[in-house]
């Protein structure tokens, strides 16, 4: 027997299929329907990804496009302006970047703690064992039934906490108008009173201002955070905490030495995630913010915020002001980018640190 | 602390009997549960110090069950329960008031896989160190603890790079490395070869040998031959799935060398001779 037997000379070469069949083999090259399915198949996925490309990329130059004759006529003083007054003829947005800045970024810290302590809490078993303790104390532990409970109750409390993500923001925003603010409102003059010479209490809630906001946010985002970072927690190997286990760590040595390190990157993605739904919610914050030009590090007092900003003026803009708005409008999508840029090179490096 | 041990009763079947201030622990344990399942009954181990004991047996019978008992690492499974005794250092590890976490540090314990954390190479074998709030020097350590595992000639200049940059056998290595680090009394290591090459099995293997003048080791492994060259002691478990049985039982404790050449027992005997696996 030849070791060469496909170089065989003499027989025709088909292209594309260098080998046949022969008689009684399995074996068969792919037939043609399956190389057309693989080809379109392909071909449908190059498409469908380019469209997406090109579809951001189409409106992101439509909004440059209509923004273009408000950046020539305003110039950088747009971004630099404290005050938006159709009457007087100013326009600057200093105010609501600053409060787009601000709200979100104290509604991050604050859905990111809550949010990764529920997620931890979810995922390290903490709730079932203690179901699973309480049931062990009735000695119906091992029931079919009862015995099945701890999992389940992990898991509709994990669905409990994503369903929050799914509540229109415009319900948030009545939530936190008509249950948040009064609910608050006696301790921020309790601490605006007794604590005022602090920045951030030095004025009083008068109604919607930046802690309202804050909350709402902070609880809207939370969902993303938490679900992001239980699937990153539960995705660490078993074996890494065995070995944190078997070293003698107790549980929360484990969790804060060993668990939460190597989920960080995907607890990492999930607040970027986050940030960047907290700078573009609109709705709950235009109700809740104020709707005021201030530059102001009180939490309680009014400011406003850009998604606000195009939301509250967009009804009764004329041309001139359409054009002011898409101006705004791309200043907020600028920032969102540059958050989103930041955070892959974030999860970028970190990854790379990882594996080194 | 070894020498108040007292011996637990001995079993019906012939037990080695190195000497009782020898015995480090002394496993001894009558029925073993995961939720309703039984795994492991009538199983009684003594550990000598400064030897390495082997657990070898058909897959399921329950050696991994065994030796995680010896650290309370089977305390983290849920429906976990346990009757009998396991004595270390004058007490039973089972006592209620004592701390598992206390237990675990004082009986290191090796994975079947490699467990490196995802950190640098010095910081995976200071963990320890840091856990028990090490107050000296840690990169005098971390050296000794490397160079008992045989890794610090390989990884002293990369001290810094990510330990999961490793080849298997050496996060290995590293993993040996971070468990001795903290110089605990025993080392508890579960089939520590059994994802690593011929090679890198040898070298363990070697280390082992090595370590046992320091420490004490038990060891699971399904490898005969293994057992063969480095314990001094072995145990055979069985299940027997044939009579329908899924519990495992300790058949047989001896000597290595008695256990190979001369297995008192028809199951010890067909498993040696290779009949079952
Ligand atoms: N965490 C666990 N939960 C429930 N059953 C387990 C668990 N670990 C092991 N078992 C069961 O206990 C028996 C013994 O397992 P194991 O100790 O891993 O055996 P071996 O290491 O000898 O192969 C097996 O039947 C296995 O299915
Ligand atoms: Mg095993």
């Amino acid at each position: 027997m030849s070791a060469h037997s496909s170089a065989q000379p003499g027989l025709p070469v088909l292209p594309g299929a260098l080998f046949g069949s022969r008689q009684g083999e399995i074996t068969q090259v792919p037939s043609p329907l399956q190389r057309a399915v693989d080809v379109t198949f392909r071909r449908l996925c190059h498409a469908f990804a380019w469209f997406t490309i090109l579809l951001v990329t189409f409106i992101v130059l439509r909004i440059a496009m209509s923004a273009a004759p408000a950046m020539r006529e305003q110039g950088w003083g747009f971004l630099t302006g404290r005050v938006w007054d159709a009457n007087a003829g100013q326009f600057g947005i200093l105010a609501q970047i600053w409060g787009t800045l601000y709200t979100s970024i104290l509604a991050l810290i604050l859905g990111t703690a809550f949010g990764v302590a529920a997620a931890v809490f979810l995922s390290e078993g903490f709730l079932g064992s203690t179901i699973f303790g309480l049931l062990k104390y009735f000695g119906v532990h091992l029931h079919p039934w009862w015995g099945r409970l701890p999992d389940q109750i992990e898991r509709i409390l994990k669905e409990l906490i994503e369903l929050l993500a799914a509540i229109p923001s415009v319900v948030y925003g009545l939530w936190g108008i008509f249950v948040v603010i009064p609910l608050i409102r006696p301790l921020c003059h309790a601490l605006h009173e007794h604590a005022g010479w602090i920045p951030l209490f030095s004025t009083d809630l008068s109604g919607p201002g930046v802690l309202p906001a804050v909350i709402v946010l902070a609880i809207m985002i939370m969902p993303t955070v938490t679900a992001i970072s239980r699937d990153a927690l539960v995705s660490v190997p078993v074996k890494l905490r065995m070995a944190a286990y078997g070293l003698g760590a107790t549980r929360w040595e484990s969790i804060f030495a060993v668990i939460l390190p190597t989920a960080s990157r995907g607890i990492a993605g999930g607040i970027v995630l986050a940030f960047g739904r907290a700078l573009g919610e609109t709705m709950a914050l235009a109700m809740l913010v104020g709707n005021s030009n201030q530059i102001n590090l009180s939490l309680f007092s009014p400011a406003n915020t850009l998604a606000a900003l195009l939301a509250n003026n967009f009804p009764e803009a004329g041309p001139r002001e359409v054009g002011l708005l898409m101006y705004a409008a791309l200043v907020l999508l600028g920032i969102t980018l540059v958050v989103n840029i930041m955070g892959a090179f974030i999860l970028q490096r970190a990854a790379k640190n990882a594996a080194e | 602390m070894a020498a108040s041990v007292q011996p637990i009763e001995p079993n019906s079947r012939p037990v080695a009997s190195p000497h009782d201030h020898d015995i480090v622990m002394h496993c001894d344990i009558r029925e073993l549960f995961y939720g309703n399942f039984k795994a492991v009954r009538d199983t009684s181990i003594p550990i000598k110090k400064n030897s390495i004991t082997a657990f070898i047996g058909p897959s399921g019978c329950g050696k991994s069950t065994v030796l995680r008992c010896l650290n309370r690492m089977n305390d983290l499974v849920r429906g976990f329960r346990f009757e009998g005794k396991v004595r270390f250092r004058g007490r039973d590890i089972y006592e209620t008031g004592i701390d598992p976490v206390a237990v675990r540090r004082f009986i290191g314990m090796v994975f079947q896989q490699p467990n490196p954390f995802a950190t640098s190479i010095f910081n995976n074998v200071a963990f320890g160190l840091r856990l028990n709030g090490y107050k000296g020097d840690k990169a005098a350590k971390v050296e000794s603890a490397l160079r008992g595992a045989a890794l610090w000639d390989e990884v002293k200049d990369k001290l810094h790079k990510s330990g999961l940059s490793l080849s298997g056998g050496q996060q290995q290595r590293l993993c040996i490395a971070r468990a001795i680090a903290t110089e605990p009394e025993v080392l508890l290591m579960d089939e520590p070869c059994s994802a690593l090459d011929p090679i890198a099995t040898r070298k363990i293997e070697e280390l082992m040998t090595d370590l046992r003048k320091k420490f004490t080791i038990a060891i699971v492994t399904h490898n005969l031959q293994q057992a063969q060259r480095v314990a001094d002691y072995t145990g055979f478990l069985y299940v027997d799935t044939s009579m329908g049985g899924r519990t495992g039982y300790l058949v047989e404790f001896e000597q290595s060398r008695k256990l190979f050449e001369d297995p008192q027992h028809k199951h010890t005997k067909e498993y040696i001779r290779g009949e079952f696996s």
